[in-house]
């Protein structure tokens, strides 16, 4: 009887343990499903806004506008057909807006009914019309052409230099901006704590006496559990102005101040995780290169540091990992331009602080919300491809070390 | 004399490691050093090159002459006696370099960078340590590929390209197989011509068949120091006779 109750517990228990491992496996499995299922969403959709149109004079010969070229027409920045390969005719934009310039409310009717006659017949009346007007107001007989709109596809997705999501009449959806945003921030974040975290890792395993060390690590763990907006708020206060000063710029909101602030953020991890790989020298290798008349430098530079060489790679890349994935601290202090950043003291905005940013102003399930899921897809994709990067690291380091 | 000793005390922080050894070496011998373990063979060998130096804590009294220079004196430049003194580790330790650089590297660390200077050096190490002919062909290989053995032999050369007088041997074969020792052996007998060498062993055998004088230590002290022939055949203190006849150790 009571070797039943025990093996019964113990089933019992073990189901518990298989319970708890198969909902973590299936949450996480649903998480990227969710995220991939409403990021796909925005491909093969035209970026005019559901339920609208463009249309042309049917002598026009533009065959296609691609949506950058939409954007310049409405911008006023492209005035004439000619620009686009059409006839030498000055281009008329004509918003539904701007249809009581043109017809007096006794020819629309009182309940618009004939909205769509008039639209018909100005279109065909101008002929270097641009209208962009709702797909009800388009007549059976409609005089003009409609103009096919390009689908969004990934290549264009990708590749497109204007993040503008809420444009009128398209909007523009190329992340090739925050992509590079992510990676400028993100690369230079790297570049100031690598070797400042290094130097850090080296003098903590190699250098430093016990003591020293023991009040440095708590202090260097303090700074791995400050929260990422008391980083944003000390990036705002100290180094936005400090930079400002410094390159005699407009704004002080940069791409360097948000790889500053991550670069900080990414010490903690950088120190800990190469101090680990630096203290795994084996002592008689340490000893073999001092026995040979070297240095404690020559043998930190030549024997210690190739030595730890993937533990150090590991730490940077996972430093990197962290700097990619951070949102808050950089929302606050890169000045958030989706534009293509040419130096590092432009404003530049990155993928997690445009999903921030944007997400609560996007309407649910609309274009400018799945491009926002797409951008975090492709976030996604860079963070694995580091971790697995890491993996493959630390993989080949065990196999060096016999 | 190239080596002589007097009195020397050494202290891990409070324990009393070493108890006033004297000794005398004279060069182009080999002198053993045994003993059970854990009475101070390594810690009496690591006083010729300093690197008890590193060990918090450690301190050493008496007087160290090599050379007739006193090597604790504030004068000496540890690396220059590091230079002068090379030393071969229990376990083979090369870096994790190639074998050509692992060779170069005692000369590169000393600022010497001509690179034929360093090629014909690396060369003649190797042949010195009777490694020359299994790794001429793979200078570039990873010093890890090499068998326990060859790794061994090529840490000797290692110690051997900057040009030591002395050469420091800590239990060099207790790692190795028979076939591998018995290479090793030879190659300390060739040594022994240009080479002072001290050697710890536990292998009461080698040290009859290499060298020249023995030494037993027996908890921190220097029981008896004296020709390797009559330490193994008619020691005067009963504790040598005890221990190299097997009864204790
Ligand atoms: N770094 C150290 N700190 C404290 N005690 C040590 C240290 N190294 C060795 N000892 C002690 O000194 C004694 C001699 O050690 P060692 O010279 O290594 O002996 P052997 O090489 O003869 O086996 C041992 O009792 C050992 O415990
Ligand atoms: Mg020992």
């Amino acid at each position: 009887m009571k070797r039943f109750f025990r093996r019964f517990i113990e089933k019992f228990i073990e189901g518990i343990f298989f319970l708890s491992s198969s909902v973590t496996t299936l949450t996480v499995l649903l998480i990227v499903v969710f995220l991939f299922r409403e990021g796909m969403g925005v491909f093969n959709k035209t970026p005019i806004e559901e339920g609208f149109a463009i249309a042309l004079n049917k002598n026009n010969s533009v065959k296609e506008i691609s949506s950058l070229d939409m954007k310049n027409i409405f911008d006023q920045n492209i005035t004439n057909w000619k620009t686009l390969g059409g006839n030498n005719d000055s281009i008329i934009l004509f918003r539904i807006d701007d249809i009581s310039n043109y017809f007096t409310d006794e020819q629309l009717g009182d309940s618009l009914q004939y909205v769509p006659k008039c639209i018909s017949s100005l279109v065909d009346s101008l002929t270097g019309i641009i209208a962009f007007i709702p797909e009800k107001y388009i007549d059976k007989h409609f005089a003009g052409r409609k103009l096919p709109m390009d689908k969004i596809s990934v290549g264009k997705f990708l590749s497109g230099k204007e993040w503008f999501p809420t444009a009128q009449p398209a909007s523009q959806l190329g992340v090739l901006p925050l992509i590079l945003g992510t990676l400028w921030v993100s690369l230079m974040a790297i570049l100031i704590a690598l070797p400042l975290g290094l130097a850090t890792a080296i003098y903590m395993a190699e250098i430093a006496s016990e003591k020293v060390r023991r009040i440095l690590k708590p202090l260097i763990e303090l700074l791995a559990g400050i929260p990422s907006v008391v980083y944003g708020f000390f990036g705002l206060i100290v180094i936005v102005p400090l930079i400002q000063k410094v390159f005699d710029l407009p704004v002080g909101e940069t791409g360097l101040a948000g790889s500053i602030v991550l670069g900080i953020m990414a010490l903690p991890t950088i120190i800990t995780i190469s101090e680990d790989a630096i203290r795994t020298t084996p002592r008689a290798m340490k000893e073999a290169s001092l026995a040979l008349g070297a240095n404690k430098w020559q043998t930190i530079a030549r024997v210690i540091i190739p030595y730890s060489m993937s533990g150090i790679t590991a730490a940077a890349i996972l430093g990197i990992g962290r700097a990619i994935g951070e949102t808050m601290a950089v929302l606050m202090v890169t000045g958030n331009a989706a534009v293509i950043p040419h130096t590092i003291l432009e404003p530049v905005r990155t993928i997690p602080a445009t999903i921030a940013a944007e997400l609560g102003e996007a309407p649910q399930g609309g274009l400018h919300y799945e491009a926002l899921f797409a951008l975090g897809c492709i976030l996604f994709i860079l963070t694995m491809a580091t971790n697995l990067l890491v993996e493959y690291i630390s993989k080949k380091r065990k196999y060096n070390k016999q | 004399m190239k080596i002589r000793t007097h009195q020397v005390n050494l202290y891990y922080s409070d324990f009393h490691a070493l108890k006033g050894i004297t000794m005398e070496i004279s060069a182009n011998t080999v002198t053993a050093l045994i003993g059970p373990s854990g009475c101070g063979k390594s810690t009496f060998l690591r006083v010729f090159n300093r690197m008890n130096d590193l060990i918090d804590g450690v301190k050493i009294t008496g007087d160290i002459f090599i050379d007739g220079q006193e090597i604790y004196d504030r004068k000496t430049n540890i690396d220059d006696l590091r230079k002068n003194v090379g030393m071969v580790f229990q376990k083979p330790n090369p870096f994790p370099k190639s074998i050509f650089e692992n060779v170069a590297y005692g000369l590169r660390v000393n600022g010497i960078n001509d690179k034929k200077f360093i090629e014909e050096r690396v060369e003649r190490s190797l042949h010195q340590s009777a490694l020359w002919d299994e790794v001429k062909d793979k200078m570039k290989k990873s010093a890890f590929e090499l068998s326990g053995g060859q790794q061994q032999r090529l840490c000797i050369a290692r110690a051997l390209a900057i040009e030591p007088s002395i050469i420091l041997m800590d239990e060099p074969a207790s790692a190795l197989d028979p076939i591998s020792t018995a290479k090793i052996e030879e190659l300390i007998y060739e040594l022994k011509k240009n080479y002072t060498i001290i050697i710890v062993t536990h292998n009461m055998q080698q040290a009859g068949r290499v060298s020249d004088k023995t030494g037993f230590f027996y908890l921190g002290e220097l029981i008896e120091y004296d020709d390797t022939k009559i330490i193994f055949t008619n020691p005067k203190n009963p504790r040598t006779q005890n221990y190299i006849t097997g009864r204790f150790g």
